[in-house]
């Protein structure tokens, strides 16, 4: 075989490759490396979107770490979420997946009842939470109040909001819950037989037996519970709209993070700054900060030795 | 499960991340003044209004245009909130808008001096119209920024205080307050407690008591917001110190920050028939010219008076001024038919009987100094105070800056942490906020 024929094969071969990959590096190029040098890119200009961007050097920078003053609380609130309500959430779906497999009745009713909170648009739930929790008028105060506890501020006090919200999040635990339990019932049951006939108590099977098995699907509910809560925006924009009573209108200020900056997230700062104050530059810092975040969690996570997913677990 | 090598790790953390950037920039054509008005041609209009009876006022006066300009029809899109003309002005394109109308002023700063709506001086005078001679001061002020009028006003707000007649008769108050001293006695006067809340609340301080933002407060003490080089004036002129310690005073002489927190989140929301003023929960409400036709269409339980909202004890002899503000109509940089567009701006913002008719449409004040004085204007009684408002020279507006509504938006932060006691130092507090404004304007220039 010639040189050239040889040449000619793995031209082909190359081509016929890129041809079946090229869906992926299509999408690859506009939906991710094109938005990442982009923000980078822009991350050091000063741009509004309607005259030229200008190269402001690290003055972006600069102002979102330094002077932005929404910047720092929106990070704490978004790590709280990250740390709490994730860990909330997964240990949730999976006590609600847990308890579902083991009910002998009734399990399709028990199953609907969790699950279609799921279906509720974010923007309704919300606003039925708001009006639930409501400190002056909602029934969970005023239930509260007959029984002699307490009665928080919910929405309204900065120390209650983000556990309201969390509340709302454990409500809509509906997707974590099917996906438990299909993993849970995937747990081959002779491994649980041998661990009784050993004399292992329910705690040790759910340990030694239960959690190895269905640990893919716990990091699953992580990493993604980790990048659903890096992009909280609906609900706690509309929670903090509608307890602090703004309702856009005529004169009125867009507010976010009622009450005292609580329920400010990063990505609400992505939408305040680059849609709202006309700087996307900004923005864009922001945006890498949210970046760089996920990639740290993702990491941390899915790391070889101490991560969620160890070498040799399975 | 297998070990994950670095890579994949790497990998899998790239991928996990991709939703969280948001980011394509697009540019926008360039724009130009050269179409012919006289030709047949389409313009599209974008306004925020939705309400049936507002929609149906649009259509009206779009009607009375296109019947002077049988060559000019006008596309009209309604419900349009600022954000989505903002990227339409940002994006341009066939289906964008050659005018906008926009609810808030608050952007007009950005607008004119970044050339998304372009300067309609040159416009003004072709047609021999003087802006100055033709809307009232304060409006001539919040629809240009640096010498570019990239906006006219189209109807105007004004606030004053709307008070329950009948809470005022049985609390023995004869005549509306109009000093904030008569107010604070006669907020506290009407003020009845039930238990840990209130059967009525004289007045509901609060800042998050809707349109009780501190630019509205302010604007009775006739504040200067920058100084004649751009900087913030919010330490230095005491009209702020005296807003911030009247708002404070009146919070905590009313039951303190929590409990009319707590009292303001049962309330209904502020478009609705259950607003507290409506309702008779709150006596006294700072609002604007709207919310008379609001209140009556709710059918309340009691005679509704209508004043201008008291001025400091030490300013008495400017009783009558008020806040305005209002909504704006602008050409769109991107438009290709902007002497087309600007047939229909100048139609629907200075033709006396075509803002007259609208304005007795919507229930907004009128935008121009002849259909201020119309006799074709037709309107309670009560609402005289609202058109005297709008006509009066001391009252104010919130100027317009380079970054839109933002130094706005800190002050009225600022309002928030003193209210609520967790900023304390008055002084203090106005410096830093200063600081901010001027910090984040450099950050827009």
């Amino acid at each position: 075989m010639s040189t050239y024929t040889l040449r000619a094969k793995h031209r082909r071969s190359t081509l016929r490759t890129l041809a079946f990959l090229s869906p992926w590096l299509i999408g690859f190029t506009v939906f991710f490396a094109y938005p990442l040098v982009s923000t980078v890119y822009f991350s050091f200009m000063r741009y509004d979107g309607f005259r030229p961007p200008v190269w402001t050097g690290t003055k972006n920078w600069t102002y979102v770490f330094e002077h932005y003053p929404l910047f720092w609380p929106a990070l704490r609130n978004t790590l709280w979420l990250v740390v709490i309500m994730v860990t909330l959430r997964v240990a949730f779906g999976l006590g609600v997946g847990l308890l579902i497999t083991k009910i002998k009745t009734a399990t399709g009713v028990f199953r609907t009842l969790f699950y279609l909170p799921y279906l509720a648009p974010p923007v309704a739930a919300t606003m039925a939470f708001a009006f639930l929790l409501n400190p002056g008028t909602g029934p969970v105060n005023s239930l509260l109040e007959k029984t002699g506890l307490p009665a928080p501020g919910w929405f309204n006090d900065p120390s209650w909001s983000k556990p309201a919200l969390t509340l709302l999040a454990l409500w809509g635990i509906g997707d974590l819950m099917v996906i438990f339990m299909a993993a849970l019932l995937d747990v081959p049951k002779e491994q649980y037989e041998a661990a009784q006939l050993d004399g292992a108590t329910p705690w040790q099977r759910f340990r030694y037996v239960t959690l190895p098995n269905i640990s893919p699907i716990v990091v699953f509910a992580v990493v993604t519970g980790v990048i659903q809560t890096m992009q909280y925006y609906t609900q706690p924009l509309i929670a903090g709209k509608v307890a602090s009573g703004v309702i856009q209108g005529a004169g009125t200020l867009f507010e976010p993070g009622y009450p005292d900056k609580s329920t400010l997230t990063l990505p609400q700062l992505v939408y305040n700054l680059g849609f709202q104050r006309f700087d996307y530059g900004s923005a864009c810092v922001v945006a890498l900060v949210l970046f760089a975040l996920s990639m740290a969690f993702t990491a941390l996570l899915m790391r070889r030795k101490g991560g969620l997913i160890q070498a040799g677990e399975r | 499960m297998p070990g994950i090598s670095r890579k994949t790790t790497i990998a899998l953390a790239a991928s996990a991340s991709i939703a969280l950037l948001a980011t394509a920039c697009t540019g926008r054509p360039d724009s130009g003044a050269s179409d012919d008005a006289s030709k047949e041609t389409t313009v599209t209009f974008w306004h925020a209004w939705s309400a049936p009876s507002e929609v149906k006022a649009v259509k009206d006066l779009v009607a009375g245009f296109e019947k002077a300009h049988p060559n000019i029809h006008v596309h009209v899109v309604g419900n349009m909130t600022d954000d989505k003309m903002n990227q339409a002005l940002r994006t341009g394109g066939a289906k964008a808008p050659d005018v906008i109308s926009s609810f808030t002023t608050n952007s007009v700063g950005k607008f004119c001096s970044s050339g998304a709506l372009v300067d309609l001086d040159p416009f003004f005078e072709k047609s021999g119209i003087d802006p100055r001679k033709t809307f009232p001061k304060a409006m001539n002020e919040y629809t240009r920024f640096e010498g570019n009028r990239c906006a006219v006003p189209l109807l105007g707000d004004a606030y004053g205080l709307y008070y329950n007649k009948t809470a005022f008769k049985k609390a023995g108050i004869t005549a509306p307050p109009k000093t904030w001293s008569e107010f604070e006695r006669d907020a506290e006067k009407l003020t009845i407690p039930q238990g840990d809340t209130y059967k009525q609340l004289g007045f509901m301080p609060n800042y998050h008591g809707w349109e009780t933002t501190t630019e509205h407060y302010l604007g009775q003490f006739s504040p200067t917001y920058f100084d004649k080089d751009g900087k913030s004036n919010v330490a230095k002129d005491p009209a702020f110190e005296a807003a911030f310690k009247l708002q404070k005073k009146l919070v905590d002489a009313l039951g303190g920050y929590r409990k009319l927190e707590t009292y303001r989140s049962g309330l209904g929301d502020e478009w609705g028939p259950k607003h507290p003023f409506h309702t008779g929960q709150v006596a006294m409400q700072l609002d604007g010219e709207w919310r008379l036709g609001m209140a009556l269409d709710a059918k309340p339980k009691f005679d509704i008076g209508v004043a201008p909202l008291p001025v400091p004890d030490d300013q008495a002899d400017q009783y009558g001024k008020g806040y305005i503000t209002g909504t704006i109509a602008g050409i769109a940089a991107t438009s290709k038919k902007q002497n087309a567009a600007w047939e229909l701006v100048k139609y629907m913002t200075t033709n006396t009987d075509a803002v007259v008719n609208f304005s007795n449409a919507i229930h907004n004040v009128p935008s121009t100094l002849a259909a201020l004085k119309s006799p074709k204007l037709t309107y309670d009684p009560r609402f005289k105070t609202f058109l005297e408002i709008a006509a009066n020279p001391d009252s104010t507006t919130a100027p317009a800056s380079v970054n839109g509504g933002v130094y706005l938006t800190t002050i009225q932060q600022f309002g928030y942490d003193y209210e609520s006691g967790k900023a304390t130092d008055l002084k203090a507090g106005l410096k830093k906020t200063a600081a901010q404004i001027d910090t984040d304007i450099a950050q827009a220039k």
